[in-house]
């Protein structure tokens, strides 16, 4: 029997964006064993709720993540929402719906740029990134923030996209599809990429079941449940299937998320094009009194957000359950018997978002 | 070997086209109306009531009330518009710039105008002594009334 070492890896290591310590037991140049730890970045939001008055508490909960900024703002409103049992104009629920796949696109494309680091492709990397700068550009004119979007409130959204934006949008949205066609097709097909990604990582559909994987991560595992599905926002008016792979594997992940941004490019015209003229927001008097639960599809898997009130202006509780979370088992499991040198890779493709798990 | 050129293609016209960077700071960038650069007010209409320090999320601005001074800790302003969409005098705007970078944390403070000293107007009496007789005789024609019906 070889003897048994035991690598450091993170929380700072170059494909990392965000901290998280592994602790790597090694046999020769197989991990047999990897102990997590987290607590890098825990900056407690959950606590602010407290203290915050519930309106303004958007502003703070959508701050958990820069990557899933607008989903944690949406999952939040429509939980209060919920309490309230307060029906929000449709242009508000269309404008979420196309916001929140804008931010799917960019978050996979993200994505799919640090995997082509990760692997080492430089320049398929900035290929990634350079296509994600025109979602950003398109966030920005929209909604004014690049990162953090602030258009939530209770009630509906702060602003609006006139109906040139939004015909311009779908137009961007049509030439980018071209381009990312060119450019995800290297991902799927070009020999070096598939020699990395294919067999690495499997996590079978009865360990993806027993180890609540979530998200991408699932359904790559031939598990097709997606939260969308459920008809939150405007995904009721919208058809689409849910992308799944029967390969389990690394390089089913990639497919699946390539999948997944074409299918919100879609998902974007379609909302475009059925979006009714209203109102965006009403008014919602009073304070929270009861308890709601809402559930999304985020770019990561399923985000469940909690919020409890007492009739007053601060919430007694709110809670996210992030899916980077529970997808931290599967990919314990996915690291155990790999080459070291996969590590990197295995703990990319469930895309962590650390400052999400922590909050 | 066709499974390795898949990126040549790419590679190559990227390599014959203009940069996607821009020539910054050459060529300044041109910001969307919308971008929530820095928060700026229009000191002369604040009223100094206080509301956007209540709803500021990260506690970044200050109103002093008897020294008439609205300040604003520019490194913990997040941009989230909340003090602008609750201001009842629609003094706060948003500018697409963002604050300049600094060594310190900056806190720009604005000082309003003095108050308009108001005109000194003679106190005047609330009711004419007209009135006050008439008021007299109602109420007095009320308590008969009252005590007749009793």
């Amino acid at each position: 029997m070889s003897t048994r070492t035991i690598v450091p890896f993170g929380p700072q290591h170059p494909v990392l964006p965000e901290p998280i310590h592994l602790d790597l037991v090694l046999e020769d140049e197989k991990v047999v064993d990897a102990v997590p730890k987290i607590g890098y970045i825990h900056r407690g939001l959950e606590k602010l709720v407290e203290k915050r008055d519930f309106n303004d508490y958007v502003y703070v909960i959508e701050r958990t993540c820069g990557i899933c900024s607008f989903m944690h703002g949406m999952g939040y409103v429509e939980a209060v929402e919920r309490i309230f049992d307060a029906e929000i104009p449709d242009r508000a629920k269309y404008l979420r719906t196309i916001w929140a796949e804008m931010s799917r696109i960019h978050s996979h494309l993200l994505w799919l740029g640090l995997l082509a680091d990760g692997f080492g492709f430089e320049a398929l990397f900035y290929q990634c990134w350079r296509m994600r700068e025109r979602v950003l550009d398109m966030f920005e004119e929209s909604t004014g923030g690049r990162v953090i979007f602030s258009v939530n409130k209770i009630g509906g959204v702060l602003k609006d996209m006139p109906a040139d934006m939004l015909a311009r949008f779908v137009n961007n949205f049509n030439e980018m599809e071209k381009e990312l066609r060119e450019l995800t097709n290297v991902f799927l097909t070009d020999f070096s990429v598939e020699t990395r990604l294919r067999g690495v990582g499997i996590l079978t559909r009865d360990e993806a079941i027993d180890l609540g994987a979530a998200g991408p991560m699932m359904r790559a595992s031939d598990i097709a449940i997606d939260t969308r599905k459920l008809g939150y926002a405007a995904y009721e008016d919208i058809d689409f299937d849910i992308i799944t792979s029967k390969d389990c594997d690394s390089y089913a992940r990639c497919e699946v998320r390539i999948g997944e941004i074409f299918q919100s490019i879609d998902i974007i015209r379609q909302a475009v094009s059925k979006i009714p003229d209203t109102e965006i927001s009403i008014q919602i008097k009073g304070n929270p009194n009861g308890e709601a639960f809402a559930r999304m599809e985020q770019p990561r898997g399923e985000a469940i957000y909690y919020v409890r009130g007492n009739g007053t202006k601060f919430l007694e509780r709110a809670r996210v359950r992030t899916p980077t979370f529970t997808n931290l088992t599967p990919m314990l499991k996915t690291l155990k018997g790999a080459d070291l040198a996969d590590v990197p890779l295995l703990v990319l493709t469930i895309d962590p978002c650390i400052s999400c798990t922590e909050r | 070997m066709a499974t390795l050129m898949k990126f040549t293609r790419l590679a190559l016209r990227n390599l014959f086209s203009k940069p996607v960077t821009k020539d910054y700071p050459a060529v300044p960038r041109e910001y969307p109306e919308r971008t929530r650069g820095s928060i700026q007010i229009n000191i002369e209409d604040c009223i100094f009531c206080g509301s956007c320090q209540r709803k500021c999320p990260s506690g970044a601005i200050t109103v002093d009330r008897n020294a008439r001074t609205w300040s604003i800790d520019r490194m913990g302003c997040v941009q989230c518009e909340n003090c602008k969409n609750g201001c009842p005098k629609h003094c706060l705007t948003t500018d697409v710039h963002y604050s300049e970078p600094d060594f310190t944390k900056r806190v720009d403070t604005y000082t309003g105008p003095a108050p308009a000293a108001k005109p000194e107007a003679p106190a005047k009496p609330k009711f004419t002594p007209e009135q006050i007789e008439e008021m007299k005789k109602a109420a007095a024609a009320a308590k008969k009334a009252a005590e007749e019906n009793s």
